[in-house]
């Protein structure tokens, strides 16, 4: 396995009783490398995002994240893990600064780290000046950028984000995508992106198609419309899964 | 500088928890109107009909209030043991339970941690009850008030690792309904809440064996002789085992590769 992979899924399988959900999926991902998850509705986008994340156990394959196996080094490898869920969740009923402050508590962070990371992330957001707002009155771009910028608290190798854009305007997404791009740039971060919106896809990004749980594709951007020998990732898209909506 | 991240970790779930109770007005209220309405209308008009012989940890003859008042002790903490487990089912349902999940502790310490602070919520409630209840002049020995804090703990984790390992079960919250109905009434009404166990065996033999081997008949004698500045090893270790045994299987049920979120298919 190649350990300067930030994200290296080797293999692996998983069922819901008798229905596979993933079958043989192998990928990696690297430090600075934006990769998108596309694939259409069920195609295991969400099982494989709770096998990374440990909500499910690893029975076949392996998942290692920065080199550490999540099934048996979990702690190490999650500590360097930073999610952004497609459900939100924030504490509706807590301040922006609470929900932050519980998350660096559940990370370990002293109060003066945990002041100074909360300001640099929502300041590069420009949500500092909410700090002190309950989450309930922000709308949905904003409950957005503060979980991204919560997920980044404790300065993660890796970020998945699972639709993270699903129900928001235009601008607000626009907003999002970009900044998350940037991220993986600045940071060296590996972006981890799993979407159904092809607008969401950079020229320079990695790309994977997931399909009734299986990897239709994996490379660039490039790579994939050449596979495919189409004009378009829309097109590459409608070949590779056979028609169903993206 | 690890175990500084777990008491980080705890203290901020701690906090989180009871933060959210006491912004939470109307739940506060709701927790305390419950066992005051069973104190106030419910032992008052009992009172006449249900005789009370003497019975440790008592030296006297009693009204029913006094008696009644360690089980709605028991009862503060067995709902808030069933609300926490709610609200653990609502986080799943809702995700916030995800970030607790995918944080660097070991589940069985998050889950443990979670529970903590149930209990002091709990712990929180018992005592203003038990502030309405003086006023009402149901007073105990105020070392009473004293021995009672640690019994509460006790009793409070069995209670709310009975709710976790429940919530480790529920699918949706909709399924709440039936604890209610074939955990929460059955084990309040078969217990030493609201009548004593010699009492119970003059109607029914059997009735007497379930409400003593009840976990929370134990629980609610704990509570009773603690208020009253006695210690009661019997029910001291048969709450302390419940707990062990309900918490194990909590975190079994949390565990990723042996308990039920596979099955359920969210966490």
């Amino acid at each position: 396995m190649n350990s300067s992979a930030a994200l290296s899924v080797e293999d692996l399988s998983f069922s819901y009783g008798g229905k596979k959900a993933l079958s043989q999926v192998n990928f990696k991902i690297q430090p600075g490398e934006c990769t998108i998850l596309l694939g259409p509705n069920g195609a295991g986008k969400s099982t494989l995002f709770s096998l990374v994340t440990r909500l499910y156990d690893t029975r076949d394959g392996r998942i290692e994240l920065c080199g550490f196996d999540i099934k048996r080094q979990t702690l190490l490898a999650l500590a360097r893990l930073g999610v952004v869920f497609q459900q939100t969740t924030l504490d509706m009923d807590l301040t922006v600064m609470q929900n932050l402050r519980y998350h660096t508590a559940l990370h370990g962070m002293s109060r003066k780290q945990a002041t100074q990371r909360i300001q640099q992330e929502l300041e590069r957001l420009a949500m500092y000046d909410r700090r002190s707002e309950k989450v309930r009155q922000l709308n949905g771009g904003h409950r957005r950028r503060v979980e991204i910028a919560r997920a980044l608290l404790h300065k993660p190798s890796v970020l998945l984000l699972d639709e993270p854009t699903v129900g928001l305007d235009v601008p607000s997404r626009l907003s999002i995508v970009e900044y998350v791009h940037r991220l993986a740039v600045e940071e060296k971060l590996a972006v981890l992106w799993a979407s159904h919106l092809i607008d969401e896809i950079y020229p320079g990004d990695h790309l994977i198609v997931l399909d009734k749980g299986q990897v239709k594709a994996n490379g660039t951007v490039d790579d994939v419309l050449k596979v495919t020998k189409t004009p378009t990732i829309k097109d590459a898209f409608y070949v590779l899964t056979q028609g169903e909506q993206a | 500088m690890r175990l500084l991240h777990y008491w980080r970790a705890m203290w901020g779930i701690i906090w989180r928890e009871l933060w959210r109770f006491v912004t939470q007005r109307e739940r506060f209220i709701s927790a305390l109107v419950r066992p005051l309405v069973w104190l106030f209308v419910f032992a008052a008009g009992f009172r006449a009909a249900l005789g009370l012989a003497i019975t440790p940890p008592y030296e006297t003859y009693i009204l029913y209030e006094v008696y009644i008042t360690p089980g709605l002790i028991g009862m503060i903490q067995l709902f808030n043991g069933m609300q926490s487990s709610l609200s653990m089912v609502y986080d799943r349902e809702m995700g916030s339970m995800r970030i607790l999940m995918v944080c660097p502790l070991p589940r069985w310490f998050l889950l443990l941690s979670k529970l903590l602070a149930g209990t002091g919520v709990s712990i929180l409630q018992v005592y203003v009850f038990l502030a309405i209840a003086w006023l009402y002049d149901i007073q105990a020995p105020w070392q009473g008030y004293l021995w009672l804090a640690p019994a509460l703990l006790l009793t409070g984790l069995m209670l709310g690792a009975l709710g976790l390992l429940l919530s480790s079960f529920i699918k949706q919250l909709e399924n709440f309904a039936g604890v209610m109905n074939f955990v929460i009434f059955p084990m309040f009404f078969m217990s030493t809440a609201l009548y004593p166990l010699w009492k119970m065996k003059e109607s029914s033999e059997l009735l007497y064996h379930l409400a003593h081997y009840n976990p929370f008949s134990q629980a609610v004698e704990l509570i009773r002789f603690a208020l009253y500045g006695q210690f009661n090893s019997q029910t001291f270790i048969y709450t302390l085992l419940a707990f062990i045994v309900f918490m194990a299987a909590a975190i079994i049920g949390y565990n990723p590769s042996k308990g039920m979120m596979m099955r359920k298919g969210g966490a």
